[in-house]
């Protein structure tokens, strides 16, 4: 898959600085054969951040090499990550920091998060490996397409977080005249505006999908081989949701799944719908129309939308390395 | 741990029944589900399950979320048609207030529930929340509708009638209150079968904690797979217990034999299925929900 590819070229050429001290870095990650339960040993834990100089992220250079060789815990092993908000009600942002403690170990370990405007004193958009970006693009807006084609040119990854920046949501049904912009009336899920790698749909996306993601995105650019690819198979499914577009709702349930004969009952869809609008007669799913706010969740949890062997057979192994990736 | 590709993962195989009279007297096979549900609830395993509780007609079962040992005994029994448990499984979190949460479900539910786990779109605070998942081997499912034609149109008895239905031995069994005894051939059932069923590939619940299901041992007894951390962990605390009285897999009839030779033929046959389903139409096919 191409995007793995140049992901991984991308992070290479930064690793190239990381892996010349002549003793070999004590970087856990790195070692081959270890087994998932022990992906991320406690040793990684002290690391020497705090001698890093306190560069504001937004003047940092982003890739280049830093020619500080001895540096053993080098800050281009976390990767840089920033929160865009487009037209959205921050409930994404305020499910990232739902995962409470999970956060600071995110951010101790894994991220630096460089831009935020409800956090950092950041005013445009800088260089960083993901960008977050949550809410749909009001296209009367300058500033909000503007926006959007500038994070698309300064992240490497673009991830559409919540239901909002992948589906459009409730914003599908703006009709303008609020104030102080009455004006604004006609918003798109960022995908109809830009390309985007990841889909992390959910209104609000779950804390722990966002985390699951997080972990995933880190060991699959800083992972070992095993753990890339374990990473990339996690990855691969909400890789694939922004190729089939910027449409789910219950209609796309009932278009994909329930008339391709292949529902089963099993009640996810229901379980999902965050406005429950969806009841079972008889076993089978029943949706509100009227309700559905277009957030995709039904058909996204469905296991009969997408489902990946590979993976969710592993669900055992997969839960404990991002168990011991959290450990604080 | 074993590793099969039809049978899945697990570190123990065993026959079991509960050593439990009363529960047994109403289970549908060796009454592993009540019994290690109740045991689990006892010791604050779990604060609480989601089983297949009585609904508005005769064996039409509703989902429930039973947080007594009571409950938990009048979900009992297999009902032979959809009922949709992951649909409590946030609001088992919520509304119910519990941290621990045990679920019973066929394989295709226990898919749903790992997938939720993984990739919890809209189930925010369950994945971490979810104590134990007991998964029931399952050749199909069934429409109530489809249920209701086999007992009233071709077993010629009425709904209400009926105190229990089981598959078993190539057969449909109805079981009548007056004692009663009518068998169907599976090939009048077959029909009237959930279509969705028919690209399932998993028979025995690969993706339980525990699975468990009456074919490869005697009648009043149950096959008992154990497979993750957790089921080992519960399972072992439950026959320390004195709950289960078990026998090797190896020395009960028909055994794993026949176990492996069903799951065997419903994987082939459902493979099958999806890649006519590639060919459906004209250059055209239906979905495949699998990648
Ligand atoms: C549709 C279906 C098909 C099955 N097919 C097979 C088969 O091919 N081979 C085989 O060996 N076993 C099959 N089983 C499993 C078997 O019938 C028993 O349910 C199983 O052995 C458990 O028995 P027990 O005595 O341990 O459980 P019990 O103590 O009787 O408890 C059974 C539990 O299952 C729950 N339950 C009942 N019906 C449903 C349902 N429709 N959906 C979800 N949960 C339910 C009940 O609420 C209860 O908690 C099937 C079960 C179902 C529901
Ligand atoms: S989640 Fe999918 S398979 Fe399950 S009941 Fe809903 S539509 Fe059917």
């Amino acid at each position: 898959m191409g995007l793995f590819e140049r992901i991984l070229v991308i992070f290479q050429k930064k690793d190239v600085t990381v892996k010349t001290p002549q003793t070999p870095a004590p970087i856990p990650v790195a070692e081959p054969a270890a087994p998932p339960t022990e992906a991320i040993p406690a040793e990684r834990a002290p690391v020497v951040e705090e001698q890093r100089p306190a560069v504001p992220p937004d003047e940092k250079e982003p890739t280049t090499a830093q020619p500080d060789i001895k540096e053993v815990k080098p800050v281009s092993d976390k990767i840089t990550a920033g929160h865009v908000h487009m037209s959205g009600c921050t409930g994404c942002e305020v499910a990232l920091a739902d995962n409470y403690a999970g956060l600071l170990t995110l951010l101790d370990k894994y991220v630096d998060w460089v831009y935020d405007l409800t956090l950092i004193d950041v005013r445009h958009i800088p260089e960083m490996d993901v960008a977050l970006v949550e809410g749909s693009v009001c296209i009367n807006d300058r500033i909000s397409v503007e926006e959007i084609r500038e994070t698309r040119k300064k992240a490497k990854i673009v991830v559409a977080l919540g239901s909002c920046a992948t589906y459009g949501n409730i914003t599908r049904f703006c009709r303008g005249g609020q104030q102080n912009q009455p004006q604004h009336e006609a918003y798109l899920p960022i995908g109809d505006l830009i390309k985007v790698d990841v889909y992390l749909p959910g209104c609000g996306p779950s804390p722990q999908l966002i985390r699951n993601v997080c972990v995933a995105a880190y060991l699959l650019l800083k992972g070992n081989a095993d753990q890339q690819a374990l990473a990339t198979a996690y990855l691969k499914p909400l890789m694939m949701l922004p190729e089939r577009g910027t449409s789910a709702c219950f209609c796309d349930l009932m278009y994909e799944v329930i008339d391709q004969g292949l529902c089963i009952g099993c009640g996810a869809c229901a379980a999902a719908c965050p406005v429950r609008a969806i009841t079972h007669e008889y076993g089978k799913p029943q949706g509100q129309r009227d309700l559905c706010i277009k957030c995709g969740a039904c058909y996204n949890q469905c296991p009969r939308s997408w489902y990946s062997f590979d993976v969710v057979n592993q669900y055992e192994s997969i839960m404990e390395t991002i168990d011991a990736a959290m450990e604080p | 741990m074993v590793q099969d590709i039809f049978l899945g993962n697990y570190t123990s195989c065993v026959a079991a029944r509960s050593t439990n009279r009363a529960i047994l007297a109403g289970s549908q096979d060796g009454g592993i589900v009540t019994q290690l549900f109740a045991f689990a609830l006892e010791e604050g395993i779990i604060d609480g399950a989601i089983v297949a509780g009585p609904g508005d007609e005769p064996y039409r079962p509703r989902p429930m979320v039973a947080t007594t040992v009571a409950e938990l005994y009048a979900a009992r029994g297999t009902k032979y048609n959809i009922c949709p448990n992951v649909s409590f499984i946030k609001e088992a979190t919520r509304s119910y207030g519990l941290d621990r949460v045990g679920i019973v479900g066929t394989p295709c539910q226990m898919q749903a529930i790992r997938k939720g786990q993984l990739y919890p779109v809209g189930l925010r605070d369950v994945p971490d929340k979810i104590a134990l998942a007991i998964g029931i081997f399952c050749m199909e499912n069934f429409p109530y509708q489809s249920i209701v034609q086999l007992v009233e149109d071709h077993a010629n008895t009425k709904m209400e009638n009926v105190v229990k239905m089981d598959i078993g031995k190539g057969k449909f069994w109805v079981y009548t209150e007056r004692g009663a005894v009518i068998q169907l051939p599976l090939k009048i059932t077959h029909k009237y079968e959930q279509p969705g069923c028919h690209v399932c590939l998993d028979y025995v619940a690969n993706l339980g904690d525990v699975s468990t299901g009456s074919v490869g041992t005697p009648d009043g007894w149950s096959t008992v797979f154990v497979r993750s951390k957790k089921g080992n962990d519960v399972w072992s605390k439950a026959m320390a217990a004195g709950c289960f009285e078990t026998k090797p897999i190896e020395e009960v009839k028909p055994g794993l034999e026949l176990v492996t030779k069903l799951a065997t033929e419903k994987i082939t046959k459902n493979r099958k299925t999806l890649e006519e389903r590639a060919s459906f139409g004209v250059a055209k096919g239906l979905r495949n929900p699998y990648i």
